[in-house]
């Protein structure tokens, strides 16, 4: 690959390409989203569908991107990036880049079909899920990527049941079983290891999907400084992780440092503030599980 | 094809009238998911991409909700884009074409008419275009090959006028039309062209103009944007009259726009159709009149827009209209009976008017079963001055429903 300039915090453009949305204060998404503008640049064409970033950025008449942008339906983000990038492909538009934006709802659940398509048929499109781990735009309901025992409106904490029941659909692995072109998983609490893999996914020739844990202090009861903090604290304690997949193979960024801060991380969320021990040694050991795995496969 | 007969003319089915009228129009994106009874049109675009002749990129979308999403994608950057559906997959892309329309987004996609499950039947219908008569898209109705594949042309065009910017569905009887072979006349590539210009639209995403589309709108702004698409789909009518006379100058065949009436002039007893069944009804009407008896016939070629006043000025001094629907609005009448009696009653006088149901999951509709509404049609007049009649008849099953 070509040695391209490192993009970091310090020599990125000052050019806003996401700006004036009335996204939450502290708002993991809008951060992910705001990154990512400022890799990719002006010859963006994104299209997000209904969920929050897209509930705040396009409220007639005053439109958040300053990038070409389009709102697609719910489960339909992944052809309609194809779509796209097909018309601007026949139109000799190649030199531009077409990205979604997804919440993970609209990327695990309702868009995971037509996502699975345009990875299949090898799309030059990059994919962005910003994960808040609910449908959030719609008032914290438990989705596919929501962890065990998260307390939202629809799995509600009470006598009988500690939140969901179940735990996080591995939906890395499940796009990097399609041996897609590239993909990775990052966290806005580690911003710059989430700007390299944005220009890797720039400089892909097929589809690329980037997984980006986002906090949202809305849904989750956090004040909103500890928004990026805790993104990186969730890697830290290992209930989320930096890793990639590139040339059919897999590969973790970072260890697992600080595995006693799972308990005091969990306690400082509203969404788990009602988790018993019992509660907490189900998701320790659900984590010691998948980082085995992960070490012992990818490490 | 191979079953070229001279340049010009070719031994087609509706399918691949279709797919060659398509490739004339010359679209950018096709994005379409197999059903039956359409596989037979982007089997033949497959090929087309394949072999060079149509420049255009094939998606291989999952299913019909993507069709819908990949063709707005192309749409949205200034893309030509066609797809085509039936019945189940109709319904399947319900979000997409309401969002289609109303993102106004000038996609044409051909619809093969048929039936909908339960029970399970991949015959002709019209309930599945029919369900989707709300959904904002301009919806024509062919009779025969030719018309389909004359209409491909035509939809382009007038999708894409500026006034009208609306997506264009095309609707072929399942297997009647879809599949029946007729002796087609292919336009030239080059008239085509300068008939239908290269696809231009503000509506776009462009790296000059950067935009924001599929926007939302609170209350205060809505209705602004839905009473534009609705003007835009009245405004449509003078398009689709004047294209149909273009095409008629360049071409030589038109097809009298928003609808087509047959011996309407002198005619006491009216049968208004849509579709392939016009043709059966044609010989009906031959049959009758030879017989002394004053049949007319209005085809109905577009049901969005509505030609209302069209339909006012053919059947206005009738003593009788039948409405033949290959539908049936469940608990209430056939779609197309509601509407043109609701075309009807602006006028002064009070017809007496029939609703037809019949073609259901593809049964086949007789001449005999049409010379025999016009009978009910005739006895309705003579009856119905003093006596109630049976306002909803199902043909050939004996049975009616009193309205
Ligand atoms: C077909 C369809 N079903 C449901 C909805 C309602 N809906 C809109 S946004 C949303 C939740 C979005 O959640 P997610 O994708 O996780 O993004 P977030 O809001 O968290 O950013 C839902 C359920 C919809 N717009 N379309
Ligand atoms: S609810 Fe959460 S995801 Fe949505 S805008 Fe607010 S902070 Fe962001």
């Amino acid at each position: 690959m070509v040695d391209i300039k490192k993009i970091t915090a310090k020599n990125m453009t000052d050019k806003e390409f996401f700006f004036g949305h009335k996204a939450c204060a502290g708002c993991g998404g809008s951060l992910a989203v705001r990154l990512a503008m400022k890799v990719f640049g002006e010859k963006t064409f994104a299209a997000l569908p209904a969920g929050c970033m897209s509930a705040v950025g396009f409220i007639f008449p005053q439109m958040a991107f300053l990038n070409n942008a389009i709102i697609s339906t719910f489960p339909g983000t992944g052809s309609m990036l194809s779509g796209m990038r097909a018309g601007l492909d026949a139109l000799g538009f190649h030199d531009t880049h077409v990205v979604g934006f997804a919440g993970d709802g609209g990327t695990a659940d309702i868009g995971l079909q037509a996502l699975s398509g345009a990875i299949d048929r090898r799309d030059r499109i990059i994919y962005i899920c910003y994960d808040n781990e609910a449908y959030m735009n719609t008032g914290v309901q438990k989705s596919g990527l929501t962890p065990y025992g998260t307390k939202t409106t629809t799995s509600p904490a009470g006598k009988n049941l500690s939140g969901a029941v179940t735990h996080k659909k591995n939906l890395f692995e499940i796009i990097a079983a399609h041996d897609i072109a590239y993909a990775a998983t990052a966290s806005v609490g580690y911003p710059q290891d989430y700007l390299n893999k944005l220009s890797k996914a720039a400089r892909v020739k097929g589809t690329s999907y980037i997984h980006i844990y986002a906090t949202c202090p809305t849904g989750w009861g956090i004040s909103t400084e500890t928004s990026v903090s805790l993104a990186k604290e969730a890697v830290d304690c290992g209930l989320w992780y930096l890793a990639e997949y590139e040339n059919s193979t897999f590969k973790i960024n970072r260890k697992l440092t600080k595995p006693e801060l799972l308990k005091e991380h969990l306690l400082k969320q509203g969404r788990f503030k009602h988790l018993k021990d019992e509660d907490i040694k189900v998701i320790e050991s659900e984590r010691d599980r998948k980082w085995a795995q992960m070490m012992e496969k990818w490490g | 094809m191979k079953t070229q007969m001279s340049k010009q003319k070719v031994f087609i089915s509706g399918d691949e009238a279709v797919a060659l009228g398509v490739r004339l129009a010359r679209p950018h994106v096709i994005s379409a998911y197999p059903i039956t009874p359409q596989t037979i049109v982007v089997e033949r675009l497959s090929e087309m991409v394949e072999d060079g002749s149509l420049k255009a990129r094939y998606i291989h979308v999952e299913s019909e909700h993507s069709a819908m999403s990949a063709a707005m994608g192309a749409s949205a950057v200034g893309a030509r884009a066609f797809t085509a559906t039936s019945s189940q997959g109709l319904l399947y892309m319900a979000e997409g074409m309401h969002y289609a329309s109303g993102g106004r987004m000038p996609i044409v996609m051909m619809n093969a008419n048929r039936s909908l499950a339960l029970p399970w039947s991949i015959f002709g219908d019209h309930r599945d275009s029919l369900s989707m008569l709300d959904s904002g898209w301009i919806q024509v109705y062919v009779e025969d090959a030719q018309e389909a594949l004359d209409m491909t042309i035509q939809a382009f065009r007038i999708a894409e006028d500026a006034a009208v910017l609306t997506p264009f569905m095309i609707n072929l009887d399942g297997f009647i039309l879809t599949h029946t072979y007729e002796i087609v006349d292919i336009p030239d590539q080059s008239k085509v062209d300068s008939f239908l210009p290269v696809f231009k639209t503000p509506n776009k995403m462009s790296l000059e103009k950067p935009k924001s589309m599929g926007f939302s709108t609170s209350p205060a702004d809505n209705m602004e944007f839905k009473y534009q698409q609705h003007k835009a789909m009245l405004d449509a009518k003078d398009i689709i009259h004047s294209v149909d006379n273009k095409f008629g100058e360049i071409f030589g065949r038109s097809y009298g726009g928003m609808l087509d009436s047959y011996y309407c002039e002198d005619a006491d007893y009216v049968l208004v159709t849509a579709g392939s069944v016009t043709g059966t009804a044609r010989i009906a009407v031959d049959n009758l009149r030879s017989r002394g008896i004053k049949a007319g016939l209005i085809k109905l070629r577009y049901l969005r827009p509505f030609p209302d006043e069209e339909l006012r000025a053919a059947a206005g001094d009738v003593k009788a209209i039948g409405v033949l629907d290959k539908d049936i609005s469940f608990g209430y009448e056939g779609t197309i009976f509601t509407n043109v009696n609701s075309a009807l009653a602006h006028l002064s006088i009070r017809h007496v008017s029939i609703n037809f149901i019949a073609g259901l999951g593809g049964r086949d509709i007789s001449i005999k079963d049409i010379e025999g509404i016009y009978q009910d049609l005739e006895e309705a007049v003579t009856v119905g001055k003093d006596k109630s009649f049976a306002k909803v008849r199902y043909v050939n099953m004996g049975v009616e429903i009193d309205g």
